[in-house]
Protein backbone atom coordinates (compact mmCIF):
# COMPACT_ATOMS: atom_id res chain seq x y z
CA UNK A 1 0.00 0.00 0.00
CA UNK A 2 2.99 2.53 0.59
CA UNK A 3 3.89 1.52 -2.91
CA UNK A 4 0.37 2.82 -4.27
CA UNK A 5 0.41 5.86 -2.28
CA UNK A 6 3.89 7.36 -2.69
CA UNK A 7 3.10 6.56 -6.60
CA UNK A 8 -0.06 8.49 -6.44
CA UNK A 9 1.67 11.69 -4.40
CA UNK A 10 5.00 11.50 -7.19
CA UNK A 11 2.16 11.58 -10.06
CA UNK A 12 -0.40 13.69 -8.50
CA UNK A 13 2.67 16.42 -7.98
CA UNK A 14 4.23 15.52 -11.39
CA UNK A 15 0.78 16.57 -13.01
CA UNK A 16 0.14 19.94 -11.66
CA UNK A 17 3.99 20.71 -12.28
CA UNK A 18 3.12 20.42 -15.87
CA UNK A 19 -0.55 21.27 -15.60
CA UNK A 20 -0.98 22.55 -19.60
CA UNK A 21 -0.14 18.86 -20.34
CA UNK A 22 -3.10 17.71 -18.09
CA UNK A 23 -5.91 20.38 -19.87
CA UNK A 24 -4.81 19.18 -23.30
CA UNK A 25 -7.39 16.18 -23.52
CA UNK A 26 -10.41 18.01 -21.74
CA UNK A 27 -9.85 21.09 -24.32
CA UNK A 28 -9.48 18.71 -27.51
CA UNK A 29 -13.45 16.84 -26.36
CA UNK A 30 -14.72 20.44 -25.48
CA UNK A 31 -13.66 21.86 -28.89
CA UNK A 32 -14.90 18.39 -31.12
CA UNK A 33 -17.89 18.64 -29.12
CA UNK A 34 -18.23 22.74 -30.25
CA UNK A 35 -17.89 21.53 -34.19
CA UNK A 36 -20.51 19.17 -34.22
CA UNK A 37 -23.28 21.54 -34.19
CA UNK A 38 -21.62 24.19 -36.19
CA UNK A 39 -21.21 21.33 -38.75
CA UNK A 40 -24.52 19.58 -39.19
CA UNK A 41 -26.78 22.40 -38.33
CA UNK A 42 -28.18 23.87 -34.78
CA UNK A 43 -31.72 21.67 -35.17
CA UNK A 44 -32.58 20.62 -31.72
CA UNK A 45 -33.65 17.29 -32.80
CA UNK A 46 -30.83 16.14 -34.51
CA UNK A 47 -28.27 17.40 -31.99
CA UNK A 48 -30.32 15.21 -29.66
CA UNK A 49 -30.26 12.19 -31.28
CA UNK A 50 -26.50 12.28 -32.16
CA UNK A 51 -25.76 13.88 -28.94
CA UNK A 52 -24.49 11.11 -26.48
CA UNK A 53 -22.84 9.41 -29.10
CA UNK A 54 -20.79 12.71 -30.15
CA UNK A 55 -20.25 13.14 -26.19
CA UNK A 56 -18.49 8.92 -26.19
CA UNK A 57 -16.61 9.05 -29.11
CA UNK A 58 -15.01 13.04 -28.01
CA UNK A 59 -14.36 11.05 -24.92
CA UNK A 60 -12.47 7.90 -26.39
CA UNK A 61 -10.38 9.95 -28.86
CA UNK A 62 -9.27 12.49 -26.05
CA UNK A 63 -8.35 9.64 -23.88
CA UNK A 64 -6.40 8.06 -26.52
CA UNK A 65 -4.81 11.68 -26.72
CA UNK A 66 -3.92 11.51 -23.32
CA UNK A 67 -3.16 7.74 -22.31
CA UNK A 68 -0.53 8.07 -24.81
CA UNK A 69 1.68 10.29 -22.16
CA UNK A 70 0.94 7.62 -18.85
CA UNK A 71 4.19 6.07 -19.27
CA UNK A 72 5.89 8.11 -21.69
CA UNK A 73 7.81 10.47 -19.56
CA UNK A 74 8.76 7.83 -16.83
CA UNK A 75 10.20 5.33 -20.21
CA UNK A 76 12.14 8.10 -21.72
CA UNK A 77 13.91 9.40 -18.48
CA UNK A 78 14.69 5.99 -16.79
CA UNK A 79 11.95 6.40 -13.95
CA UNK A 80 10.08 2.84 -15.42
CA UNK A 81 13.34 1.13 -15.66
CA UNK A 82 14.03 1.65 -11.74
CA UNK A 83 10.87 1.37 -10.58
CA UNK A 84 10.60 -2.15 -12.41
CA UNK A 85 13.99 -2.77 -10.10
CA UNK A 86 13.12 -1.96 -7.03
CA UNK A 87 11.29 -4.09 -4.46
CA UNK A 88 7.41 -2.49 -4.72
CA UNK A 89 4.96 -4.39 -6.05
CA UNK A 90 4.29 -3.37 -10.11
CA UNK A 91 0.61 -3.76 -10.15
CA UNK A 92 0.00 -1.41 -7.37
CA UNK A 93 2.21 0.80 -9.07
CA UNK A 94 0.33 0.22 -12.19
CA UNK A 95 -3.20 0.85 -10.40
CA UNK A 96 -1.83 4.04 -8.72
CA UNK A 97 -0.26 5.74 -12.34
CA UNK A 98 -3.88 4.60 -13.94
CA UNK A 99 -5.90 6.48 -10.86
CA UNK A 100 -3.82 9.34 -10.78
CA UNK A 101 -4.42 10.09 -14.76
CA UNK A 102 -7.75 9.01 -15.13
CA UNK A 103 -8.05 11.97 -11.97
CA UNK A 104 -6.14 14.74 -13.81
CA UNK A 105 -7.42 14.21 -17.53
CA UNK A 106 -10.24 12.41 -17.07
CA UNK A 107 -12.08 13.81 -14.01
CA UNK A 108 -12.02 17.42 -15.56
CA UNK A 109 -14.18 16.03 -18.34
CA UNK A 110 -16.82 14.72 -15.81
CA UNK A 111 -17.11 17.99 -14.69
CA UNK A 112 -17.62 19.67 -18.03
CA UNK A 113 -20.30 17.43 -19.32
CA UNK A 114 -23.14 19.16 -18.19
CA UNK A 115 -21.84 22.03 -19.84
CA UNK A 116 -21.45 19.42 -22.88
CA UNK A 117 -24.82 18.09 -22.49
CA UNK A 118 -26.34 21.47 -22.70
CA UNK A 119 -24.85 22.34 -26.35
CA UNK A 120 -26.14 18.95 -27.49
CA UNK A 121 -29.75 19.86 -26.45
CA UNK A 122 -29.40 16.57 -24.54
CA UNK A 123 -32.78 15.96 -22.07
CA UNK A 124 -32.30 15.69 -17.93
CA UNK A 125 -32.94 12.14 -18.61
CA UNK A 126 -30.09 11.55 -20.90
CA UNK A 127 -27.86 13.50 -19.15
CA UNK A 128 -27.93 11.71 -16.13
CA UNK A 129 -27.62 8.43 -17.91
CA UNK A 130 -24.51 9.65 -19.78
CA UNK A 131 -23.35 10.63 -16.81
CA UNK A 132 -23.54 7.40 -15.40
CA UNK A 133 -22.16 5.47 -18.34
CA UNK A 134 -18.94 8.10 -18.56
CA UNK A 135 -18.52 7.60 -14.44
CA UNK A 136 -18.46 3.79 -14.75
CA UNK A 137 -16.57 3.85 -18.46
CA UNK A 138 -13.58 6.33 -18.39
CA UNK A 139 -12.27 4.80 -15.80
CA UNK A 140 -12.05 1.25 -17.91
CA UNK A 141 -11.09 3.13 -20.70
CA UNK A 142 -7.76 4.14 -18.62
CA UNK A 143 -7.65 0.41 -17.56
CA UNK A 144 -7.33 -1.48 -20.23
CA UNK A 145 -5.52 1.70 -22.35
CA UNK A 146 -2.84 1.40 -19.84
CA UNK A 147 -1.78 -1.55 -21.08
CA UNK A 148 -1.70 -1.16 -25.04
CA UNK A 149 0.59 2.04 -23.34
CA UNK A 150 3.18 0.26 -21.73
CA UNK A 151 3.50 -2.09 -24.61
CA UNK A 152 4.12 1.02 -26.87
CA UNK A 153 6.00 2.89 -24.43
CA UNK A 154 9.34 2.11 -25.88
CA UNK A 155 8.35 2.77 -29.48
CA UNK A 156 8.94 5.63 -31.15
CA UNK A 157 5.79 6.15 -33.57
CA UNK A 158 3.75 4.43 -30.48
CA UNK A 159 0.83 6.80 -31.09
CA UNK A 160 -0.76 4.98 -34.59
CA UNK A 161 -0.34 1.97 -33.40
CA UNK A 162 -2.20 2.77 -29.76
CA UNK A 163 -5.36 3.85 -31.76
CA UNK A 164 -5.66 0.52 -33.85
CA UNK A 165 -4.71 -1.43 -31.00
CA UNK A 166 -7.64 0.31 -28.45
CA UNK A 167 -10.58 1.40 -30.68
CA UNK A 168 -11.98 -2.10 -31.65
CA UNK A 169 -11.30 -2.76 -28.15
CA UNK A 170 -13.43 0.32 -26.92
CA UNK A 171 -15.64 -0.47 -29.36
CA UNK A 172 -17.94 -2.92 -26.76
CA UNK A 173 -18.20 -0.40 -24.37
CA UNK A 174 -19.05 2.83 -26.74
CA UNK A 175 -22.29 0.34 -27.78
CA UNK A 176 -23.54 -0.12 -24.18
CA UNK A 177 -22.63 3.30 -23.32
CA UNK A 178 -24.65 4.77 -26.36
CA UNK A 179 -27.64 2.27 -25.67
CA UNK A 180 -27.90 3.33 -22.38
CA UNK A 181 -28.29 7.05 -23.42
CA UNK A 182 -30.69 6.08 -25.90
CA UNK A 183 -32.70 3.70 -23.39
CA UNK A 184 -32.98 6.74 -21.16
CA UNK A 185 -34.00 9.00 -24.01
CA UNK A 186 -37.04 6.66 -24.37
CA UNK A 187 -37.79 6.44 -20.90
CA UNK A 188 -36.95 2.96 -20.62
CA UNK A 189 -34.47 1.35 -17.67
CA UNK A 190 -31.23 1.47 -18.48
CA UNK A 191 -29.78 -0.43 -15.83
CA UNK A 192 -29.02 -3.21 -17.84
CA UNK A 193 -26.63 -1.87 -19.46
CA UNK A 194 -24.97 0.45 -16.85
CA UNK A 195 -24.53 -3.30 -14.72
CA UNK A 196 -22.85 -4.68 -18.01
CA UNK A 197 -20.16 -1.89 -18.22
CA UNK A 198 -19.51 -1.98 -14.28
CA UNK A 199 -18.96 -5.46 -14.65
CA UNK A 200 -15.99 -4.75 -17.10
CA UNK A 201 -14.63 -2.31 -14.85
CA UNK A 202 -14.58 -4.29 -11.60
CA UNK A 203 -13.03 -7.09 -14.27
CA UNK A 204 -10.85 -4.40 -15.22
CA UNK A 205 -9.79 -3.33 -11.66
CA UNK A 206 -8.76 -6.81 -10.82
CA UNK A 207 -6.96 -7.53 -13.63
CA UNK A 208 -5.35 -5.23 -15.52
CA UNK A 209 -3.02 -4.01 -13.31
CA UNK A 210 -1.15 -7.69 -13.66
CA UNK A 211 -1.28 -7.00 -17.43
CA UNK A 212 0.48 -3.58 -17.70
CA UNK A 213 2.68 -4.66 -14.98
CA UNK A 214 4.32 -7.66 -17.07
CA UNK A 215 3.66 -5.29 -20.20
CA UNK A 216 5.95 -2.62 -18.25
CA UNK A 217 8.78 -5.67 -18.13
CA UNK A 218 8.35 -6.46 -21.55
CA UNK A 219 8.90 -2.78 -23.01
CA UNK A 220 12.10 -2.69 -21.10
CA UNK A 221 13.19 -5.44 -23.31
CA UNK B 1 25.88 -3.81 5.16
CA UNK B 2 26.69 -7.43 2.82
CA UNK B 3 29.85 -8.41 4.67
CA UNK B 4 28.24 -11.25 6.47
CA UNK B 5 26.13 -12.26 3.87
CA UNK B 6 27.36 -14.34 0.98
CA UNK B 7 26.65 -12.81 -2.06
CA UNK B 8 27.84 -13.92 -5.23
CA UNK B 9 26.41 -13.38 -9.00
CA UNK B 10 26.82 -16.30 -11.06
CA UNK B 11 25.72 -16.00 -14.89
CA UNK B 12 25.64 -19.22 -17.45
CA UNK B 13 25.25 -19.13 -21.19
CA UNK B 14 24.26 -15.76 -21.18
CA UNK B 15 23.24 -15.08 -25.29
CA UNK B 16 21.88 -11.64 -26.45
CA UNK B 17 20.80 -10.95 -29.78
CA UNK B 18 19.67 -7.11 -30.84
CA UNK B 19 18.43 -6.22 -34.11
CA UNK B 20 19.23 -10.15 -35.26
CA UNK B 21 22.77 -9.54 -34.88
CA UNK B 22 24.38 -11.77 -32.03
CA UNK B 23 25.80 -9.50 -29.52
CA UNK B 24 27.32 -12.35 -27.53
CA UNK B 25 26.76 -16.08 -27.30
CA UNK B 26 27.78 -19.02 -24.21
CA UNK B 27 28.96 -15.95 -22.16
CA UNK B 28 29.91 -17.28 -18.10
CA UNK B 29 30.92 -14.69 -15.17
CA UNK B 30 30.99 -15.14 -12.18
CA UNK B 31 31.39 -12.15 -9.17
CA UNK B 32 32.55 -13.22 -5.80
CA UNK B 33 31.99 -10.66 -2.47
CA UNK B 34 34.37 -7.85 -3.00
CA UNK B 35 35.04 -7.67 -6.29
CA UNK B 36 35.08 -5.27 -9.52
CA UNK B 37 34.42 -6.60 -12.65
CA UNK B 38 34.59 -4.41 -15.32
CA UNK B 39 32.90 -5.34 -18.48
CA UNK B 40 35.28 -3.45 -21.75
CA UNK B 41 34.43 -3.34 -25.66
CA UNK B 42 34.02 -0.88 -28.06
CA UNK B 43 30.69 1.23 -28.59
CA UNK B 44 27.81 -1.44 -29.67
CA UNK B 45 29.48 -4.74 -28.12
CA UNK B 46 26.58 -5.54 -26.22
CA UNK B 47 27.81 -3.92 -22.92
CA UNK B 48 25.18 -1.89 -21.98
CA UNK B 49 22.44 -5.06 -22.94
CA UNK B 50 24.86 -7.42 -20.50
CA UNK B 51 24.11 -5.20 -17.50
CA UNK B 52 20.61 -4.85 -18.28
CA UNK B 53 20.44 -8.69 -18.61
CA UNK B 54 22.02 -9.09 -14.91
CA UNK B 55 20.34 -6.55 -13.41
CA UNK B 56 17.14 -8.57 -14.58
CA UNK B 57 16.15 -5.61 -16.74
CA UNK B 58 15.74 -7.34 -20.35
CA UNK B 59 15.95 -11.06 -20.34
CA UNK B 60 18.66 -12.94 -21.97
CA UNK B 61 18.26 -14.92 -25.47
CA UNK B 62 19.71 -17.58 -23.85
CA UNK B 63 20.93 -18.58 -20.29
CA UNK B 64 20.65 -18.05 -16.52
CA UNK B 65 21.24 -15.85 -13.87
CA UNK B 66 21.92 -16.68 -10.05
CA UNK B 67 22.25 -14.30 -7.29
CA UNK B 68 23.38 -16.86 -4.05
CA UNK B 69 23.02 -19.89 -6.41
CA UNK B 70 19.11 -18.94 -6.76
CA UNK B 71 18.17 -18.00 -10.17
CA UNK B 72 16.83 -14.39 -10.22
CA UNK B 73 13.65 -14.96 -11.72
CA UNK B 74 12.29 -16.98 -8.71
CA UNK B 75 13.98 -14.10 -5.92
CA UNK B 76 13.10 -10.84 -7.56
CA UNK B 77 12.42 -9.54 -4.81
CA UNK B 78 15.34 -10.43 -2.61
CA UNK B 79 17.59 -9.69 -5.58
CA UNK B 80 16.38 -6.01 -6.49
CA UNK B 81 16.45 -5.21 -2.42
CA UNK B 82 20.39 -5.89 -2.83
CA UNK B 83 21.19 -4.29 -6.27
CA UNK B 84 21.60 -0.54 -7.36
CA UNK B 85 21.37 -0.45 -10.81
CA UNK B 86 22.80 3.07 -12.24
CA UNK B 87 22.12 2.95 -16.56
CA UNK B 88 22.41 5.57 -18.75
CA UNK B 89 19.02 7.50 -17.89
CA UNK B 90 18.97 8.98 -15.05
CA UNK B 91 15.97 6.94 -13.44
CA UNK B 92 14.75 10.36 -12.37
CA UNK B 93 11.59 12.81 -13.22
CA UNK B 94 13.20 16.13 -14.41
CA UNK B 95 10.52 17.76 -12.92
CA UNK B 96 10.54 16.51 -9.11
CA UNK B 97 13.32 18.35 -6.99
CA UNK B 98 16.64 15.87 -6.00
CA UNK B 99 15.17 15.52 -2.49
CA UNK B 100 11.71 14.22 -4.23
CA UNK B 101 13.10 12.04 -6.22
CA UNK B 102 15.69 10.15 -4.03
CA UNK B 103 12.54 9.94 -1.38
CA UNK B 104 10.53 8.61 -4.19
CA UNK B 105 13.05 5.90 -4.61
CA UNK B 106 13.69 4.87 -1.25
CA UNK B 107 9.86 4.81 -0.77
CA UNK B 108 10.12 2.22 -3.30
CA UNK B 109 12.43 0.03 -1.80
CA UNK B 110 10.28 0.35 1.22
CA UNK B 111 12.24 2.79 3.52
CA UNK B 112 11.01 5.88 5.05
CA UNK B 113 14.13 8.16 4.61
CA UNK B 114 14.17 11.54 6.96
CA UNK B 115 14.08 14.75 4.91
CA UNK B 116 17.96 15.03 6.87
CA UNK B 117 18.81 12.04 5.49
CA UNK B 118 19.02 12.85 2.49
CA UNK B 119 19.90 16.40 2.82
CA UNK B 120 23.34 15.15 4.27
CA UNK B 121 24.00 12.75 1.53
CA UNK B 122 23.15 15.33 -1.34
CA UNK B 123 25.62 17.78 1.03
CA UNK B 124 28.17 14.90 0.50
CA UNK B 125 27.92 15.10 -3.44
CA UNK B 126 28.61 18.93 -3.36
CA UNK B 127 24.90 19.72 -4.08
CA UNK B 128 24.28 21.80 -0.96
CA UNK B 129 21.58 25.00 -1.87
CA UNK B 130 20.61 22.70 -5.00
CA UNK B 131 17.50 20.63 -2.29
CA UNK B 132 14.98 22.92 -3.74
CA UNK B 133 15.75 23.55 -8.22
CA UNK B 134 13.88 20.84 -10.20
CA UNK B 135 16.63 18.50 -11.67
CA UNK B 136 15.98 19.45 -15.17
CA UNK B 137 17.28 22.75 -14.25
CA UNK B 138 20.71 21.68 -13.03
CA UNK B 139 23.61 20.91 -15.03
CA UNK B 140 24.32 17.44 -16.76
CA UNK B 141 27.05 16.67 -13.81
CA UNK B 142 24.85 17.63 -11.01
CA UNK B 143 21.85 15.56 -12.93
CA UNK B 144 24.81 12.74 -12.77
CA UNK B 145 25.25 12.96 -9.18
CA UNK B 146 21.37 12.83 -8.29
CA UNK B 147 21.58 9.87 -9.78
CA UNK B 148 24.73 8.34 -7.75
CA UNK B 149 23.39 9.72 -4.17
CA UNK B 150 21.34 6.37 -4.41
CA UNK B 151 25.05 4.66 -3.88
CA UNK B 152 25.21 7.05 -0.81
CA UNK B 153 21.71 6.61 0.37
CA UNK B 154 21.08 3.03 0.96
CA UNK B 155 23.29 -0.05 1.37
CA UNK B 156 22.98 -2.47 -0.98
CA UNK B 157 25.40 -5.45 -1.95
CA UNK B 158 25.51 -5.01 -5.61
CA UNK B 159 26.18 -2.06 -7.58
CA UNK B 160 25.26 -2.53 -11.28
CA UNK B 161 26.80 1.01 -12.48
CA UNK B 162 27.15 1.64 -16.63
CA UNK B 163 29.49 4.38 -17.90
CA UNK B 164 29.18 6.11 -14.14
CA UNK B 165 31.97 8.40 -14.91
CA UNK B 166 29.94 10.53 -17.20
CA UNK B 167 29.58 13.77 -17.09
CA UNK B 168 31.12 14.25 -13.78
CA UNK B 169 33.81 16.69 -12.95
CA UNK B 170 37.22 15.42 -11.42
CA UNK B 171 36.23 16.01 -7.99
CA UNK B 172 33.09 14.22 -8.81
CA UNK B 173 34.98 11.00 -10.27
CA UNK B 174 37.17 11.10 -7.34
CA UNK B 175 34.51 10.71 -4.79
CA UNK B 176 32.60 8.15 -6.70
CA UNK B 177 36.19 6.12 -6.77
CA UNK B 178 36.64 6.59 -3.27
CA UNK B 179 32.93 5.12 -3.09
CA UNK B 180 33.07 2.29 -5.33
CA UNK B 181 36.55 1.46 -3.56
CA UNK B 182 34.99 0.93 0.10
CA UNK B 183 32.01 -0.46 -1.43
CA UNK B 184 34.25 -3.58 -2.68
CA UNK B 185 36.37 -3.23 0.89
CA UNK B 186 33.37 -4.01 2.53
CA UNK B 187 32.28 -7.09 0.96
CA UNK B 188 30.05 -5.74 -1.93
CA UNK B 189 30.16 -6.33 -5.88
CA UNK B 190 30.62 -3.88 -8.50
CA UNK B 191 29.81 -4.49 -12.18
CA UNK B 192 30.35 -1.39 -14.16
CA UNK B 193 31.12 -0.13 -17.83
CA UNK B 194 33.70 2.76 -18.29
CA UNK B 195 35.54 4.45 -21.29
CA UNK B 196 37.72 6.07 -19.08
CA UNK B 197 40.16 4.17 -16.91
CA UNK B 198 38.79 3.19 -13.02
CA UNK B 199 42.10 4.92 -10.55
CA UNK B 200 41.00 2.58 -7.75
CA UNK B 201 42.96 1.21 -5.69
CA UNK B 202 41.47 -2.59 -5.93
CA UNK B 203 41.77 -5.57 -8.11
CA UNK B 204 39.65 -5.13 -10.80
CA UNK B 205 38.74 -7.84 -13.42
CA UNK B 206 37.94 -6.73 -16.83
CA UNK B 207 35.73 -9.04 -19.29
CA UNK B 208 36.52 -7.65 -22.62
CA UNK B 209 33.05 -8.63 -25.00
CA UNK B 210 35.78 -8.37 -28.03
CA UNK B 211 38.88 -10.60 -28.10
CA UNK B 212 42.23 -8.42 -27.99
CA UNK B 213 40.26 -5.41 -26.45
CA UNK B 214 41.99 -3.22 -23.70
Amino acid sequence: MTVFWSVFRRDWLLAFRQNAEFLQPVLFCLLVVTMFPLGIGPSPATLQKVGPGIIWVAALLSSLLALEKLFKQDFLDGSLEQLVLTPGSLPMLALAKVLVHWLVSTLPLLILSPVLALFLNLTWDMYWALLCTLVLGTPLMSLIGAIAVALTAGLNKGGTLLGLLLLPVYIPLLIFATSAVESASLGIPFTGQLAIIGAMLLFAIALTPYAVAYAIKVSQN
Amino acid sequence: MSGDKLTQLKAQELACIKRDKLLFNDLALQVEPGEMLVVAGPNGVGKTSLLRILAGLSAPEDGAIFWNDVSIDNIDSTFRQDLIYIGHKLGFSINLTAIENLRFWMQQRGQVPSEQSIIEVLDELALVGMEDVLVRQMSAGQQRRVALARLWLTPAAIWILDEPLTALDKWGINLLQQKMISHVQAGGIIISTSHQHFAVDIPVRTLALEPNWS
